[in-house]
């Protein structure tokens, strides 16, 4: 500990903003990265873009393929192409989408807080639900309830989430009536003035309850089809984490010495498997905005995976790359907050 | 030898002597059978439209018929011999670009590590289902495509385990030796490493049948893999969307790929405990679906 300190203060600057400066820059290097992928990706395939967005009658027609061409920039070379595509993008522009006729930084503003809202709705009720399931099944480790536990959480990661998806919509909404049908809001109500562009935050925000109560309601199937998958990947973790932990000798001895078992739980053991748990939430988050795509499909929740199937199906350039720069970012965004939830956790993880 | 420090026991169930290890076996092997039997046992042409329409399951068929006459069961079936290999297909791919890419990086190390450990992090930043989507989307849909963009999205995890398990043993002693005995290092990685990081990947890989499995349909079920007559399992739940009322269009080929899925995890699961007990082998390797 001494040497680092020493070295951090023979720098100038505090240590947490040369951090966060040097990750802006490899995030920096990552997007662009990013961006040469999708771009590349795009273009190196079979596929035409223009008889995708025109449709095969309009794109046999010489004069509106080439101010199509001219319209959306693609009659210029690839290499031109990308680099014009960088240069807008400094200046916020993510160009203009031939499938939706929006710019995509308009469409990503309503497609992004929508998505975030079933992903973190999800991912807050998995994180307390698994460490729960995944504490009690290395405490009980090799009896009944963990082996339970482990079908479940075992079942819970093969489950296909679209068919999930759609059981639980024809049995709450087809049959029972209880969960309102698809979409963010029933129509009836008009959305809340978009603050944050999450419609339960925004309804609260305008004091408006009976907003929220049915956007909660909405929420409500897609974020418990999302939370199954990810309790199950988290359960099977924090189990193999809680276990490394209780093998520890502070944890014996904090045992020994007669701490009532709660403190144990709380100061001792969730607190040393809180790293790799952090690591895997992190993770999961990942794994979790790859299942919002099959589950806003069967929702019609209009977030970034459908928006990206959309645009993919359609070939559709500006918003295939407007999706890749968005996730890039919740990427890194994410990896950050794991990064600095680290050096909470555990004082002895320095930033530099 | 006096071991004074109490060790909680560890049990070490051999990976055929848990249960669930070998459940799971047991319905893996029976659906890999059904799926190389089924244009034999199949009792309708899956593909045929010659039965009444939407009938409930019992009676004549077995699980009932769809919009278009065809036996919800002879697909079932067939759709077991179009996912089934498939995945393992893509799995056996991914595994061999993996670590064969994963052991250059870390037996070569520098720019070579440097260049491969890029990429795979480019790729892994990316959720699998919107980069195979976007692969799958771009490349055309078909089943076929759908194993490309897949492969594409799941050879990077085994990469990085390879590669963390070469660079362990690299500087072991054996390995060393070798290299002074004057061996090339292709033959220093397949004599004395390739055998001792087997483990491991293997434990990853039957984890990732399921996930396979689990992709493969999802990009079928958004249109992005199998093409309408095909009796894929992912498709099928698709078709059923606009009958609800006939519950068993979408149920039956469901469970199927739960059923499937659910026996390669368990097997994989009991694979992990036996092999590599202390396993921070998620992600690499963390299932996506």
């Amino acid at each position: 500990m001494r040497p680092a300190r020493a070295t951090r203060a023979g720098r100038t600057g505090h240590p947490f903003a040369r951090y966060l400066i040097q990750r802006i820059l490899t995030s920096l290097l990552l997007v662009v990265g990013v961006t040469l992928v999708t771009f590349t990706l795009t273009n190196l395939v079979p596929g035409d873009p223009v008889a995708a967005a025109l449709g095969q009658h309009a794109a046999e027609d010489p004069a509106i393929v080439a101010s199509f061409r001219a319209h959306y920039g693609v009659d210029q070379p690839l290499v031109v192409q990308y680099f014009t595509y960088l240069g807008n993008l400094v200046h916020g522009d993510l160009g203009e989408s031939p499938t939706t006729h929006h710019p995509v930084l308009e469409d990503l503003q309503v497609a992004v807080p929508a998505t975030l809202e079933i992903a973190i709705g999800a991912i807050v009720l998995s994180v307390i639900i698994g460490v729960v399931l995944g504490t009690l099944a290395a405490y009980r480790r090799g009896k009944v309830t963990d082996h339970v536990l482990r079908v479940v959480s075992l079942l819970g990661l093969s489950v296909p989430t679209f068919w999930l998806a759609l059981v639980l919509y024809y049995v709450f909404f087809f049959k029972l009536h209880i969960a309102p049908g698809s979409g963010r809001l029933s129509a009836i109500y008009a959305a809340p003035p978009t603050v944050t562009g999450m419609t339960t935050v925004d309804a609260l925000l305008a004091g408006q309850w009976d907003v929220f109560l049915d956007a909660s309601a909405h929420l409500f199937l897609p974020v418990l089809v999302l939370t199954l998958y990810t309790v199950g990947l988290l359960t099977r973790f924090v189990r193999t984490a809680v276990l490394e932990i209780l093998d520890m000798d502070y944890v014996r001895a904090a045992r020994a010495k007669g701490l009532p078992g709660r403190t144990v739980v709380w100061s001792y053991v969730l607190r040393g498997a809180s790293i790799p748990v952090l690591t895997i939430v992190g993770l999961a988050f990942g794994s979790l905005l790859s299942g919002t795509v099959l589950v806003e499909s069967v929702f019609s929740w209009p977030g970034l995976g459908s928006y990206a199937f959309k645009a993919a199906s359609n070939l559709d350039l500006p918003g295939i790359m407007g999706v890749g720069l968005v996730i890039g970012i919740i990427y890194l965004g994410t990896n950050l907050i794991v990064d600095l939830l680290y050096s909470v956790v555990d004082p002895r993880v320095r930033l530099a | 030898m006096m071991n004074t420090r109490i060790k909680r026991p560890r049990i070490h169930l051999g990976a055929w002597g848990a249960p669930l290890g070998i459940i799971g076996a047991v319905i893996a092997l029976a659906w890999i059978v059904v799926a190389f039997l089924a244009p034999v046992i199949a009792p309708h042409d899956p593909l045929a439209q010659d039965l009444p329409r939407l009938q409930a399951p019992g009676g004549d068929t077995i699980l009932g018929t769809d919009s278009l006459g065809r036996d919800v069961f002879s697909r079932l079936i067939s759709g077991a011999g179009v996912t089934i290999p498939l995945a393992l297909l893509l799995v056996v791919l991914s595994v061999l670009i993996g670590t064969i890419l994963g052991s250059i990086a870390g037996f070569f190390g520098r720019w070579v590590d440097e260049t491969i450990m890029r990429i795979t992090d480019l790729v892994m930043a990316f959720p699998t289902v919107i980069l195979a989507m976007v692969i799958a989307a771009a490349l055309g849909a078909s089943l076929l495509n759908a194993v490309y963009a897949a492969l594409i999205v799941s050879w990077p995890s085994y990469a990085r385990l390879t590669r963390g398990l070469v660079l362990g043993l690299r500087s072991s002693n054996y390995v060393v030796s070798g290299r002074l005995l004057g061996f090339s290092p292709w033959r220093s990685l397949w004599r004395d490493i390739a055998p001792n990081i087997i483990g491991p990947i293997l434990v990853l890989a039957s984890l990732d049948i399921g996930t396979a499995i689990l992709l493969l349909s999802g990009l079928s079920f958004l249109g992005l893999g199998a093409k309408p007559p095909t009796a894929e399992w992912g498709s099928m739940v698709s078709d059923a969307i606009g009958n609800f009322d006939q519950w068993w269009l979408g149920v039956f080929p469901g469970l199927a790929i739960l059923t499937v899925v659910v026996a390669f995890n368990f097997v994989g699961d009991a694979l992990r405990d036996a092999l590599d007990p202390k396993s921070a082998t998620l992600r690499g390797g963390g299932p996506t679906l």
